[in-house]
Order: structure tokens, then sequence, then C-alpha cells
């Protein structure tokens, strides 16, 4: 920690709630445009010597992400259901938020996910609409974020993809035995493999070393500082400007407004669990698709009786999943997949929605491993073989160094039965409410699911595997979502959106969100290089609105 | 199968002989211990190389019943006893699950295997089998030995055979 200390006496410019993927981003943005900013975090501020390869802390236990012993999640698939306590959800929980464990895959949207509701019309069931933006308002800042981040992979390979000012900053990152295999195959298939985008360097960049291959990304912060999170990218550079602070362990519980409807800061639990309001002149809320809207709900007051900006009663709703199933085949010869990242091969041939099919959606399919050695003794094997014994035994350790996956990212749609909303009966360590998620998939979800996962097969297949097999993708074995979107929808009309297109709320002009709850639809999944864009953009147009003085 | 004193005292021996401390339990008794052992060891049985037994897996559940998983003691508690009934019920002369032969520890576990605490105790072995050794299993990396997983900090490309025989090369 080597920023500025603040009295929390003092009113600051911005406040910043969360220092995630997105909360880095603006709180650099704005700290390096000149203004005083605070970011409270709800976790730890850890560093990359905190972390270690042990698979029990952080894929068995929550070593990096919300811990349901201390803020319990409940679920129920419909508002029928009575909520059970279950860790339905998952998300980063440190400076740095979900970018220090994710699995650093960096896909832009494409044109046409900024508009499907025109090129598709209704979906029964959904509410698909537009987004108020198209990619070229974003272009931009994807290349701004693949740039100050550090993104690897390469332009033009992707036969699919929009327009880009910019090639990547870094070359591709070597292709694995699962990367060759999918490429060979997807090729003879006539389709278009390409190396998978990720926020990992490839090689030296900004004073960061390049990627020794350890292969433990996915769950797992970088000891090497070579995964571009924001812990050790962005949030560096606001630290240095001296006017911005990062202040770990405090949980906000409300934000406060004044009589003419602004917000003048937020409330929150120190380290201690004292009480402490930070005055702001403005607020961002970049808490994830699941805290923000629980702390728009829990900041109710007399002007704002259903919570705060949430004049739409849209504030939670459309709650989108991370949806996909998984596909695996066992080879002949070793793949040792366990070295290297977990992607590096993809195809985005099935991406756009196709009406032929008879239902909307689409997705991309990766060639990976992300499976630890006792995550693939308990879940990686054959559903159908033995779970102990001799043959158990035999299995998973020959299938260990033998097996790849090909993971679909799909579609979700948006309903307004999915949502996430205040807990009435379970409360967390801090007596603030649960997060409860009510959410089940749509027909057309289950349809690109199993659509896809015949075509993950038919590559496996074409891969040579001797034996393919899929894991269950039913709503809850796809638990927990770690993508979080849709709860806070963007729009241009105050009536059925929560922000508008720079990600300012409609109801309050000195509020902003900017996170996975702006999602007016959930593309293809991987939503972090998106999520980090719109927050670009909505810090740009946070600082020229600061700067003549329509903040304050 | 060998009882448990005849375990303790291998396991002393190889812990000796691996210059560690003498082994120790902090939350099982060493009956309980012996019988848990019996069924882990069945879980990943020492067929084709070093099984639970000899990965000290057993340590492991201790370690993890006295630190992370201290809420798990009862359901350990009841679900023993009730595969104690069962071992009665099954195998009426019977003194413990871990004097059983092999072939009557497998059709005991038959018994259990679809319930709650089964899968805990799978999951515990598989944890103490492949986890790190710094929770007490996986001695001398056993586990990952048997799937071929180094545990290195960096590797070089190529990281495999289909990689290392390069794109070139068509199936």
């Amino acid at each position: 920690m080597s920023g500025v200390a603040f009295p929390t006496t003092d009113s600051v410019d911005f406040l910043v709630v969360g220092a995630g993927a997105a909360g880095g981003v603006v709180a650099k943005e704005l700290a390096t445009a000149g203004f005083r900013v605070v970011v409270l975090e709800q976790g730890p501020y850890l560093r990359e010597t905190d972390y270690s390869h042990d698979e029990i802390k952080y894929t068995f236990q929550p070593g990096l992400t919300n811990d349901p012993k201390v803020q319990p999640i409940t679920y129920r698939k419909s508002e029928a259901d009575h909520p059970q306590p279950m860790k339905a959800i998952e998300y980063g929980r440190q400076v740095g938020g979900g970018s220090v464990h994710f699995t650093a895959n960096y896909w832009r949207f494409h044109e046409s996910d900024f508009h499907e509701h025109s090129l598709f019309g209704e979906v029964r069931g959904a509410d698909l609409r537009d987004w108020p933006i198209a990619y070229a308002d974003l272009e931009p800042y994807y290349t701004k974020a693949e740039y100050e981040l550090g993104v690897s992979g390469l332009a033009g390979a992707n036969p699919f993809e929009a327009p880009r000012s910019k090639p990547y900053p870094l070359p591709p990152m070597p292709a694995k035995s699962s990367g060759v295999l999918f490429d060979q195959a997807a090729k003879k298939l006539g389709l278009h493999p390409f190396p998978a985008p990720v926020a990992i360097l490839s090689e030296s960049y900004l004073g960061r070393a390049a990627c020794v291959n350890c292969g433990f990304c996915e769950s797992f912060g970088c000891e090497m500082r070579a995964k571009s999170s924001t812990l050790v990218s962005v949030i560096p550079l606001a630290e240095k400007t001296g006017r911005c602070e990062i202040r770990p362990k405090c949980y906000v519980r409300k934000i406060e407004t004044d009589d003419a409807g602004r917000a003048t800061g937020a409330v929150y639990f120190d380290r201690t669990r004292r009480e402490i309001f930070q005055r702001a002149k403005a607020v961002f809320v970049c808490a994830n698709g699941a805290e923000t809207p629980k702390l728009l709900l829990m900041s109710k007051s007399k002007r704002f009786p259903e919570g705060l900006a949430n004049s739409s009663g849209l504030v939670g709703k459309y709650l989108m999943w991370d949806n996909g199933g998984e596909a695996q085949g066992l080879f002949e010869h070793p793949l040792n997949e366990y070295k290297g990242i977990q992607v590096t091969r993809l195809i985005h041939d099935y991406y756009a929605t196709d009406p032929k099919r008879g239902f909307y959606g689409g997705g991309g399919i990766d060639a990976r491993f992300d499976f630890y050695p006792a995550g693939f003794a308990l879940r990686g094997l054959p559903p159908d073989a033995p779970r102990w014994g001799s043959e158990y035994k035999r299995m998973f350790t020959t299938y260990f160094n033998r097996t790849m996956s090909l993971l679909a990212h799909t579609t979700s749609l948006a309903q307004a039965k999915n949502t996430v909303s205040l807990d009435p009966e379970v409360k967390d360590a801090w007596g603030l409410p649960a997060i409860r998620i009510t959410s089940d998939y749509h027909p057309d979800d289950v349809a690109t699911m199993k659509w896809m996962m015949a075509k993950q097969i038919e590559i496996l297949e074409a891969a040579g595997a001797l034996k393919t097999w899929s894991q269950p993708y039913d709503v809850v074995s796809n638990m927990p979502s770690r993508h979080l979107m849709g709860t806070c929808r963007m729009g241009n009309d105050p009536g059925a959106s929560v922000v508008n297109a720079y990600c300012r709320t409609h109801d309050v002009p000195n509020l902003f969100l900017a996170d996975g709850s702006n999602f007016v639809t959930s593309a293809r999944q991987q939503p972090t290089a998106t999520i980090q864009a719109l927050a670009y953009r909505a810090a740009d147009y946070a600082i020229r609105a600061a700067k003549r003085g329509d903040l304050s | 199968m060998a009882a448990w004193p005849g375990v303790l005292s291998a396991l002393r021996d190889a812990h000796t002989a691996a210059g560690s401390p003498t082994p120790h339990f902090e939350t099982l008794d060493p009956d309980s211990a012996g019988e848990i052992d019996a069924i882990a060891a069945q879980i990943i049985p020492s067929t084709g190389g070093p099984g639970a037994r000899e990965a000290g897996v057993i340590y492991f559940i201790d370690r993890a019943l006295s630190t992370f998983a201290a809420d798990d003691r009862e359901t350990y508690r009841t679900g023993m006893a009730q595969l104690q009934q069962k071992r009665r019920e099954l195998f009426p002369n019977s003194t413990t699950i871990a004097s059983l032969t092999g072939q009557q520890q497998i059709a005991l576990i038959r018994t259990i295997e679809a319930s709650d605490f089964f899968e805990l105790l799978r999951t515990h072995t598989v944890l103490g089998f492949l986890g790190n050794p710094s929770y007490g299993g996986n001695r001398g990396e056993t586990g990952w030995n048997q799937i071929g997983f180094e545990n290195l900090m960096a590797y070089q490309p190529p990281f495999g055979y289909y990689d290392a025989r390069g794109d070139g090369e068509k199936k």
C-alpha cells in the first residue's frame, strides 16, 4: 500500500466502491485526471507474495472469493421456491477483485452483440433489448484497456471479430497440446480456430515479466504478476498519483443522499467493524453484478423507498448467468495440460444467433484444461466412471495428463424473473441482508448449450479423442456463476433501465455504476474486457462532467 | 487387511525413514483413525502403486477435522457410528472395519456410497492424496507422482506430445 491516506473526515472528489476489474480502472482514470479518490474494498489487500499453488485453499475454500460462512448467499429457482443457502454466485473479494483470480480470457464483444433485438426481434419469455451504444463507441476503450493492462493475442486471426484500431500489444501465448489438437480438428471441420486473447503477458511489458507457464491461472492469484489484474497494472498507477487511497476490508452498507437527491458519500464498516461515513462529491459503485444491486437496494431512504436509483424497479432484475457446457476427451498420448495457461485456442464460428437453428443464442468454444489434481479426480472423470476403488484410481491416474476439455461460452437471456434481491431472513456477519439469487435458464439458453455440446463432441472426435464425455450443465451444476451481468441495465429510457449510456444512473446525477450490472445482453460470456472498456468510458465521461462542474 | 496397530507401526517406520516427526493425531482417536484409514484405503487402494494409506491420507483428514473442516466432525461421528452398525449387521462376528477382508470392506462401503458422509470422506481422501503436502497428506508427493503432476513453478513449451509434434503433422 503506497497511496495517500485521507482523513475520513475529509470530503473527496470521488468515492469508488469496489477495487476490482472496473473499480481499479475507474480509480486510476480519476486519480490521474487530478481528482482525489477513495476506494472502499470489502476484501484484503494481498500481494503476489501472499499467493501459492495451494489447490485446497483456492478451489475448495474461498481463498480469493466471497466466503458464504460470513456472507451467506441464498438461492431459489423461482419465486415459488423457498431460498436455500448455497454458493450460487462467486466473485473476487480483494483489491483487484475478480481480475486477480480469473482465467484471463479477454474477448471483445462482436458488433452484433449491441443490437441483437433489432437483428432478431422479441424472444418469448425474455426481455431482449439493444444496448444504447454501439461497438464503435467502445472500440477506443477496448484498445485502451488492452494496452494499459497488457493483453496477448493475434489481431485478424478471428475472421468474425469486429474491426480493431490497433493490434494486440503482445503476441499470443504458445499453443498447448489442447490448442494444437483443437486447431487441427477445427480446421478439418472447416472452422476458424484462433489464438486465445488473454490478459496474460506473453512477453515482458510495462515493467512486468512474461508468464512462466506455471498453469495456476483460474482461481489463483499470479505470483509472477504476469496476469494483468488491476492489482498489478492500473491500481499502482492510481496510488502513484498521491491522490488515490485504497481502503481494504471496508464494507459499504449504504450510499447516502441529500435532500436534492444527490449522493453525498457512503457509510461503511471498517476493518474493526466501526461505522464510518466517507463524504464525496460523486460516487462510482463498481461492486459487481450482485453486490452493486444489493448495495442500491440497501440504500433506501424517504426519497428512494425502493432503493437508490431504482425508479424503474429494475435494480437487481435481469440477472444473466455464466452459461455453457463442458465436454471432455481422452487422448492416446500425454497432453500434460496442467502446464501453461488454461486456454490457448478457440472458435467464434457459432457465435452469432442463427434463426435457422430455431432458438436465440450462440457461443464460443475454447480448448482448455481447468482442472487441478484433486479437482480432476473429484469432478473431471466421465459421470458414469466409478467414484472409488481400484478402477477409479486407475482412471484418474491415467486420465489426468491425457484429457482436455472443450468449454462453450453461451448466451444467457435477460429475464425479469431472474434477480438479485435482499433475503428477508438470512443475514451476514455484519447483520446485513444476504444476497438472494432467483434464477433459472430460459428454454433457449438450454437449447443453445445442447446444440453447442453436439459441436464440442464433434470437434473432440475430429481431434482423435479415444473417448468423449460431457459434464452436467443444469443451472445448479453450473454454479457458482462467476459472470454476474444485467442487474442494473443500461439504456436511454429511464423507465426501462437503471443507467444511461455512460453508466450514470438516471435518478441520481452524481452516481455511476460500472461493472457487469450494466450489461443489457450477456453476449457470449467472457465479460471482463467489456466491463473494463465500459469502466474506461464511464470514467472518461465523469471526468469531463466533473471538470465542467456538472457533478459538484 | 492389516489391522490398525500394524498400519500405525508401518506409518511410524515410514516417518522415521523420512525423518518426519512421529505421527500424532489431534482430533481422531487411534481407533477411529484406524477405521477411517481402512475406508480411505478402499477409496484409493494401493493397487498399481501407492494409495491413500501410503500417502498418509489419514493424517490429512485428522488435520482437516482439526482446522478448516472442524464443522465436519459431527458428520464423521454419526457417519462412522452408522457404518459400524452396518458392519455388525453384515458381519456379526467382526470387531472392526480394519480387520475385515478387502472384499468385506468393499461390500460394507457399497451400503453407504450414496450418503453425504461417504461423499465427504471421498472428497477428503482425494484432497489428502492430491492436495498440497503441507496439509499432512500426499506425503512425498505420492499422489502427484501417481498422476504425473510435476509441481514445478515454471515450464517451457513444448508441454505435451501434441504440441511437441508441432502443427505441421496432420493426425
